[in-house]
């Protein structure tokens, strides 16, 4: 696009854009580069209840990573990560697929798939706490149907704890990327579908291979949305099963608001975050170089 | 009970129009579920009434919740008057750095030091000879709470301690009761550990691993026998379906677990639920072992503020609280345990006449808070709450990390 | 299946081929899954409403799928007017409109500025902006507790700490990363020709941006404006930390209500205020919802 205007001198090209972008420009590096660099600093000091700097070298990554209760987090992180990714944007996109076939009560169905979003996540914790429960929540009741042996109490066994706020998270979220997805599936073209229409391509080959390619820029949307959701993931956590049983569902960002609110201990949750924001890091910028810097539209 | 809250909420707002010369403090706190707003409730009465404003603001959720917004304000430079911390090594670095007011002046005219039982309260409020906060109740973790109803259900005693709990386990277990109750929250079982290394390991040992932070007193015999009780404990607790501890302290007026142990607090789910201690149910403090109460609790800290007029308001507000009158008020309502022994608290029922009898005796210990780190405390959390749910850790593994997180305490 | 729709398609919404029949095999296994996803969404939902209508005694007896055996709106009002914060036993109430007056402005500020991100970033890229939206991104994933201390100290210095416009910057902030990927991702798939013809016509940055751009873009905002209206309605550690009591909004009662420690907790009153706390994003939704049918007519005019 920039091309377009190649007769104007280099600073005032754009002159509009680069004033309207000053807020952007301002949180990108006061905000978020002053504040990361305030952190990755601060985790290499003692500071306990308030920043200090006494420097201990790598002390509080060397006990961060001596940690169970971390290396747990970490593991916690990658399977809750991989199966949320998945199911999100695959139940997010059927879901609006089939909220966009000219189906009635298009607004209540979509109503229905939303609202857990809007409810906070203390509660819904509870409410899910409760539902999965053995003794009052689906077992019971699957139980009472006869089926005495049944067995689902996923928040009381250590080996599938992390399913039991899978499910919770997924209920919550997923409206969210359907929503997106939906926009995305509103801005395609209507001749797209005439075309392939005519050309008598079946409606899911359609999806597969023509509307889901044009959707890759809201993919990505989606895939940010829900990928720092994963990372951040805290709340829900907490309310549901305060990472228990034991540690065998704590996360890292537990792990960090607790080392540093909790346990006063402010170096070693800077130095949780830094290596969060490490990996994170790690496997952005490659993508992110591909994705933006790479090749210019136009 | 709602009707007296309102005339009290309309008497507040009546006080506070009037009061116009008034200084206005804003004050921080986490109390929030009913009996604690009662008691607030007689703090700001009392305090309004002395010809200043109190202006709340509560925060729910003690220490990770509360502890940054605190924290900010005063950092923010525009802190608010008056502000609840667990009283203990939690303030010391906002002393260093200058931003909480010394308050040693208002102790000595009040003679803190002569009417504060125990005496150790206030030596937690004093860094370097001078006392930087209020000390205004007392709460004791020491408590086995038992159901009358699960016992009479599998025919046997109510035990009368630890041990004999411990020998009616199978019994309850086969009448389908659980035997100790025991939350999923960390805290929960990082609190009975505690209560247990007081009751079992006895005052000396408890001492001198959680004050002098002696390691060979961690890896030595008394704390042996302490995670082997607890490693009982956790299999007695292990089917304990529930995560927060007033759904445990549920299941024992419900009769669907023989005990739990929970501090003082757990008292109002019993007095909600219409039940009589000795009749419906019986506390034993320190787990009818070792019959002692550690000393925790809450105090009020006070920022350092430009305004002068505050400074004096902050002055007021900190004498009022060790008062005879405020003590009374607030801690009937609050179901903890005055910080002075000089006053009359015959309205108390028989659990916390117990703890107050307890206390005269002087069989106190400090609280795990005031002299552990909070880095140092959740660390135990960690390895405690880890070792319960994961029966795969043996007591003596257990054992070798507490005394490694003791003696990297510094 | 697909035969003769091509031609009597409507253009107000749905894509997708026309119902034909009622019970065509499509329509049950559109209407089923529908209705099998409705029950996972919807479970939770009543467990709480019933829930919040029975009293304390019943809820003890823990069946958590059961009605009601006696119905009680006690805890809707207690949610709503009687539960204490402290002293102030006025309920949900006491920061309604607190939080609508945070709401307002943080929302309209936070949009606007992303969505002038977004459009700058997709059609009017200028050196080094990559940079600056790559380093947004990343900031989306950094746990914004992190920044707690060092945002204090900025606001203080520039003399917004303690007040509505800080909290709204705050709130501008937090938003800025998703909302501008949000937006430049939807500018850059409007088929670009839109935007050279209004360049040919001579307009400019902010012509095409409202002429444009903006009305295409509704679907999205709607996206934005749910995204947003959820997250600064819901939030509870910003409006504490860089506010005051006088301007706390409703989530410090709500959390109030849910999250005490200490003391007994009321779940029917806890399931009350979460879903009247939740009214307020739930009725936007609802409205919101229909620009997404708009949104499709405006676009469709483009054609």
């Amino acid at each position: 696009m920039a091309a377009t205007q190649q007769p104007r001198p280099a600073w005032l090209k754009n002159m509009s854009a680069k004033l309207a972008s000053i807020p952007m420009v301002f949180t990108a590096l006061v905000i978020f580069v002053g504040c990361t660099l305030w952190t990755v600093y601060y985790s290499f000091t003692n500071s306990k209840l308030l920043p200090n700097s006494n420097f201990v070298g790598l002390d509080q990554y060397t006990r961060l990573w001596e940690t169970n209760r971390w290396l747990v987090s970490v593991e916690n992180l990658v399977i809750y990560g991989v199966c949320s990714l998945i199911l999100s944007l695959v139940l997010g996109f059927l879901l609006a697929a089939l909220l966009d076939q000219k189906i009635r009560f298009e607004n209540t169905f979509r109503s229905i798939f939303l609202y857990p979003f809007a409810l906070s996540f203390i509660v819904t914790g509870l409410v899910w706490q409760w539902i999965l429960n053995p003794e009052y929540g689906v077992q019971h009741l699957v139980r009472q149907l006869g089926w005495t042996s049944f067995t689902f109490d996923p928040l009381y066994n250590a080996d599938i704890v992390i399913y039991g706020i899978l499910i919770a998270g997924i209920w919550q979220g997923s409206g969210l990327i359907m929503c997106i997805m939906l926009a995305g599936l509103r801005g395609i073209d209507s001749e797209i579908w005439k075309a392939a229409r005519v050309d008598g391509i079946p409606t899911w080959k359609t999806y597969l291979w023509v509307v889901i390619p044009m959707m890759k820029p809201v993919f990505i949307t989606a895939l940010v949305l829900i990928a720092s959701g994963i990372v951040k993931v805290y709340d829900l956590v907490v309310a549901q099963t305060s990472g228990g049983p034991g540690i065998a569902s704590e996360v890292p960002a537990k792990y960090v608001y607790d080392k540093m609110f909790q346990a006063q201990n402010l170096g070693q949750g800077f130095a949780a975050s830094t290596m969060m924001l490490l990996s994170v890091v790690v496997i952005l910028i490659p993508w992110a170089y591909l994705q933006f810097g790479g090749k210019r539209r136009g | 009970m709602k009707m007296i809250k309102t005339v009290l909420a309309a008497t507040v707002a009546l006080g506070l129009s009037q009061a116009v010369y008034a200084t206005e403090l804003e004050v921080t706190h986490w109390w929030t579920s009913g009996g604690e707003a009662a008691a607030v409730t007689e703090l700001a009465k009392a305090f309004d009434a002395s010809g200043d404003k109190w202006k709340d603001g509560a925060i729910a959720g003690s220490g990770g919740t509360a502890r940054p917004i605190i924290i900010s304000r005063i950092m923010g430079g525009d802190p608010m008057g008056a502000t609840q911390l667990n009283h203990g090594k939690q303030a010391e670095e906002l002393i260093a750095a200058g931003l909480l007011l010394d308050l040693t002046e208002v102790a000595e005219k009040e003679k803190w030091r002569e009417v504060i039982k125990p005496v150790s309260l206030l030596d937690s409020c004093t860094v370097n000879g001078k006392v930087y906060c209020a000390p205004l109740n007392i709460h004791s973790w020491q408590w086995l709470w038992l159901s009358h109803k699960a016992f009479a259900d599998a025919k046997v005693e109510v035990p009368k301690n630890w041990d004999e709990l411990v020998a009616a386990a199978p019994k309850l277990e086969a009448a389908g009761k659980v035997p100790l109750a025991v939350g999923q929250q960390p805290w929960q079982s990082a609190g009975v550990f505690n209560v247990m290394a007081i009751a079992i390991a006895g005052m000396d040992s408890w001492k001198a691993v959680f004050v002098d932070k002696k390691a060979e007193v961690a890896t030595g015999a008394e704390f042996a026998k302490v995670f082997a009780a607890a490693d009982q404990a956790r299999k007695m607790s292990a089917k304990t379906n529930v995560q927060d501890w007033n759904q445990a302290t549920n299941l024992v007026i419900t009769g669907g677990a023989g005990g739990q142990i929970m501090g003082d607090w757990a008292q109002g789910e019993f007095q909600l639920a219409n039940q009589t201690a000795g009749k419906d149910y019986t506390c034993l403090p320190g787990l009818g072992v070792n019959e002692v109460i550690s000393t925790g609790g809450d105090a009020f800290y006070f920022p350092v503020v430009k305004d002068k007029e505050k400074t004096e308001a902050q002055k007021r507000l900190a004498a009022l609280m060790v008062s005879q009158q405020v003590q009374v008020a607030f801690n009937l309502k609050k179901g903890s345990l005055p910080v002075r022994s000089d006053i009359d608290l015959n309205t108390a029922n028989d659990c916390m006449k117990k703890g107050l009898k307890i206390l005269a005796d002087g069989k106190i210990l400090p609280d795990v808070n005031q002299t552990l780190t909070p880095d140092t405390v959740t660390q135990i959390e960690d390895l405690i709450v880890e070792f319960w749910n994961d029966q795969k850790i043996s007591p003596a593994d257990a054992q070798a990390r507490f005394a490694k997180i003791i003696s990297a305490e510094k | 299946m697909a035969k003769s729709e091509t031609n009597t398609r409507l253009r107000e919404g749905a894509r997708g081929t026309k119902p034909s029949k009622a019970w065509s095999r499509r329509n049950i296994f559109i209407y089923g899954t529908l209705l099998v996803a409705a029950i996972y969404y919807l479970l939770p939902l009543y467990v709480m409403v019933v829930t919040s209508l029975k009293g304390m005694p019943e809820i003890r007896m823990g069946n958590v799928f059961g009605p009601p055996m006696e119905i009680t709106f006690q805890p809707w009002v207690k949610a709503w007017s009687e539960a204490c914060t402290g002293i102030n036993c006025d309920g949900l109430s006491r920061g309604f409109w607190n939080s609508v007056q945070i709401l307002i402005p943080s929302v309209t500020i936070s949009i606007a500025v992303a969505a002038v991100n977004g459009y700058a970033l997709a059609n009017w890229r200028f050196k080094g902006a990559e940079v600056f939206f790559t380093i947004l991104i990343i900031g989306a994933f950094i746990p914004y507790q992190i920044m707690i201390y060092p945002i204090v100290i900025i606001l203080r210095e520039l003399g917004l700490y303690g007040g509505l416009w800080g909290l709204v910057m705050v709130h501008t902030i937090f938003g800025m990363p998703i909302l501008t990927l949000l937006f430049r991702n939807y500018f850059a798939s409007i088929p670009e020709e839109l935007f050279k013809a209004a360049r040919v016509d001579g307009a400019g940055f902010w012509g095409i941006f409202f002429k444009i751009m903006l009305p295409m873009a509704l679907p999205i905002i709607v996206v934005a404006i749910i995204l947003q209206v959820t997250g600064i309605w819901n939030d509870f550690l910003f409006g504490v930390i860089y506010t005051k009591p006088d301007l706390y909004p409703m989530t410090v009662q709500l959390n109030n209500i849910v999250n005490s420690v200490q003391g007994v907790k009321e779940y029917n009153v806890n399931m009350a205020a979460t879903l009247l706390t939740g009214l307020v994003p739930l009725v936007i939704y609802f409205f919101s919802g229909k620009l997404f049918v708009r949104g499709i007519a405006a676009g469709a005019v483009k054609g």
